[in-house]
C-alpha cells in the first residue's frame, strides 16, 4: 500500500544464471518479494550498461537493484567484478550529480537464495521510501 | 553594373548566416582558419546574417521569409532568452539549420553552469569574485524604468541548453572548434548540391573514436593508478590511458585527428559521442571501469577515487545533454 502517496518504483536488473533464478525460488516457494521492484532479466550482470541504469532514474524510477553472482561464481568467469567496478564507478558520478548514491545498489544473489532476494527488495523498499521520490530538476 | 545586376547576381546563390549563442568565438575563427578559401565563402553564398563580421539588426532577420535562409550554421548554447529567442527565428527562417560546433551540439564549456546554479552564479559574478567592489549589491534586471523610458536585458535561465533542445536541428557539426579542414568538407558538399545526408546526422566528423586516429601504442589495458598530466613525464609513444592518464579517446568521436594525443596531451572529448552513444560520460566511464585492475571493493574505490571531478571529466563537454542533464541543486 501506498505510504503518504508515494509508491516507489525500483528496477532490478538480475543475471539469468544468479540472481534471476534467486527470484524465481523467491516466486516459487511462495516467499513474499517487494512488489515495488520491477525486476528485468540480463544474461550477466556484466552486460548491464551504467546507461540502463541512468535512463531507469532519469524515467521515472526512485531506485536500482542490480544483482549478479558471488564473487568467483560468474557464469562467464568475471562479468559481476566488472559489475563491481561499475556500480562503484556509478555511485561515484551520481554523488557528483547530486543523486543519493543509495539508490543505486549492487547485491551478489546465488540461485538458491531465494530469501535473501525477498529480504534485499524489502530492504531496498524502505530505504527507497525513506529517501522519498526522485525529483529531477532540468 | 546596375544595382539591379548585383540583386539579380545574389538572388542566384544560396543565403547564408552564421550566428552565435553563448560561445567564445572560437567557432568563429574556425571559420577564419580556412584562410584564402574563406574568399569562397561569400564567392558562392550571399552572406545574409553574421553578426560577428556584418552591421545586421535582428529586426532585419526578424522580418525575412520564412525559409529564406538556406543554410545557417548556429554556434553557441541556449544560456539566455536572447539565444533561445533568435533560435527560434533563425528555424523558422533557416531551410537547413545546422548545430555547429560542440556548444550548440552538446552545451560545451558553457554547458558546465549546469553542475551549479544561477544563484550561485551571479553571486561568484557580482558579489564574491576577489575584483568585485558591489556595496550595493547590483544586479542585473531584466526590466528598469528610466526617465527616457524602459530598457530591458535577456533573462538569464536557470540552466544552458543546447539547440536541439530548443529547436529542431538539421545536422551536427561536432568540435571544439570544428577543424577548419572539416568545415570546407561540409561547405563543398552544400555548394557541389550533391546528396545531403538524411536530417539528424553528424556532418563534418568521422564514423569511429578518437582511437583509431591516434598513432600511440596501445597494450593490453590494466590500470593500478590513475595520475592527472601534470604528475608525471608521459612516454610519447605509449597510449595515454595505458598509463594511467584519462584520456576521452575511447568515447569520442573521430575527426579531428587525433590533434591533442598527438601533442602529448590526453583527448578531452570536444568532439562529442562516437555513432550510437547517446550518453558520452557514461560510455566513457563504463570504459574505465572495465579497465581497472582490481577485484575488491576497497581496493577498486581507492583507484577510482583518484579521478578528480568525474562529471566535470567525462561530461566536460556534454552536461547538457547528458542524461541528467545537470547537477541537481
Amino acid at each position: 500500500m501506498p505510504e503518504n502517496g508515494f509508491n516507489p518504483k525500483i528496477v532490478g536488473f538480475l543475471c539469468n544464471w544468479c540472481a534471476y533464478s534467486g527470484a524465481d525460488l523467491a516466486g516459487v516457494s511462495r516467499i513474499q518479494s517487494s512488489p515495488t521492484l520491477r525486476p528485468i532479466r540480463v544474461m550477466c550482470s556484466g552486460r548491464i550498461d551504467p546507461g540502463f541504469v541512468f535512463t531507469a532514474l532519469k524515467s521515472g524510477a526512485d531506485g536500482v537493484l542490480l544483482a549478479g553472482c558471488h564473487p568467483g561464481d560468474c557464469h562467464y568467469s568475471e562479468g559481476n567484478y566488472l559489475c563491481l567496478r561499475r556500480t562503484l564507478m556509478m555511485k561515484k558520478l551520481l554523488g557528483g550529480f547530486g543523486i543519493d548514491e543509495e539508490r543505486l545498489r549492487l547485491e551478489w544473489i546465488s540461485a538458491s537464495e531465494g530469501d535473501k532476494y525477498s529480504k534485499v527488495s524489502w530492504e531496498m523498499e524502505n530505504r527507497i521510501r525513506e529517501l522519498g521520490p526522485l525529483e529531477l530538476k532540468q | 553594373m546596375t544595382m539591379q545586376d548585383v540583386a539579380g547576381q545574389t538572388a542566384t546563390k544560396p543565403k547564408l548566416a552564421l550566428y552565435w549563442a553563448a560561445s567564445c568565438g572560437g567557432c568563429e575563427i574556425a571559420i577564419l582558419e580556412l584562410h584564402e578559401k574563406v574568399l569562397e565563402v561569400p564567392a558562392n553564398f550571399d552572406l545574409v546574417f553574421w553578426p560577428v563580421a556584418m552591421d545586421v539588426k535582428y529586426a532585419d532577420v526578424e522580418g525575412m521569409e520564412p525559409d529564406s535562409i538556406d543554410l545557417c550554421l548556429f554556434n553557441g548554447a541556449i544560456r539566455t532568452s536572447e539565444n533561445e529567442h533568435l533560435a527560434q527565428v533563425l528555424r523558422e527562417k533557416s531551410k537547413t539549420l545546422v548545430a555547429f560546433g560542440s556548444c550548440a551540439m552538446e552545451g560545451c564549456i558553457p554547458g558546465l553552469a549546469n553542475a551549479t546554479t544561477k544563484e550561485a552564479i551571479f553571486n561568484a559574478a557580482y558579489h564574491a569574485s576577489p575584483s568585485t567592489v558591489n556595496p550595493d549589491r547590483v544586479e542585473p534586471q531584466t526590466i528598469w524604468d528610466l526617465p527616457e523610458g524602459q530598457v530591458s536585458l535577456p533573462t538569464f535561465f536557470e540552466s544552458v541548453k543546447t539547440l536541439d533542445q530548443v529547436v529542431d536541428v538539421d545536422y551536427f557539426i561536432p568540435g571544439c572548434p570544428p577543424e577548419a579542414h572539416r568545415i570546407w568538407e561540409v561547405i563543398e558538399l552544400i555548394v557541389s548540391g550533391g546528396p545531403l545526408p538524411p536530417p539528424g546526422a553528424v556532418i563534418g566528423a568521422g564514423d569511429q573514436t578518437v582511437c583509431e586516429e591516434c598513432l600511440r601504442t596501445r597494450e593490453e589495458k590494466r590500470i593500478k593508478e590513475f595520475v592527472r598530466p601534470h604528475q608525471i613525464i608521459a612516454d610519447p609513444e605509449l597510449c595515454l590511458l595505458d598509463q594511467g592518464i584519462v584520456c576521452m579517446g575511447p568515447a569520442t568521436r573521430s575527426g579531428c585527428g587525433g590533434l591533442c594525443v598527438g601533442a602529448g596531451s590526453p583527448c578531452r572529448g570536444c568532439y562529442g559521442p562516437p555513432p550510437n552513444v547517446r550518453d558520452q560520460g557514461l560510455n566513457m566511464m563504463s570504459a574505465l571501469a572495465s579497465v581497472v585492475d582490481a577485484t575488491e571493493a576497497t581496493e577498486i574505490q581507492a583507484i577510482l577515487d583518484q579521478i578528480a571531478d568525474p562529471v566535470g571529466t567525462f561530461h566536460r563537454f556534454s552536461l547538457p545533454h547528458s542524461t541528467f542533464g545537470r547537477v541537481q541543486p
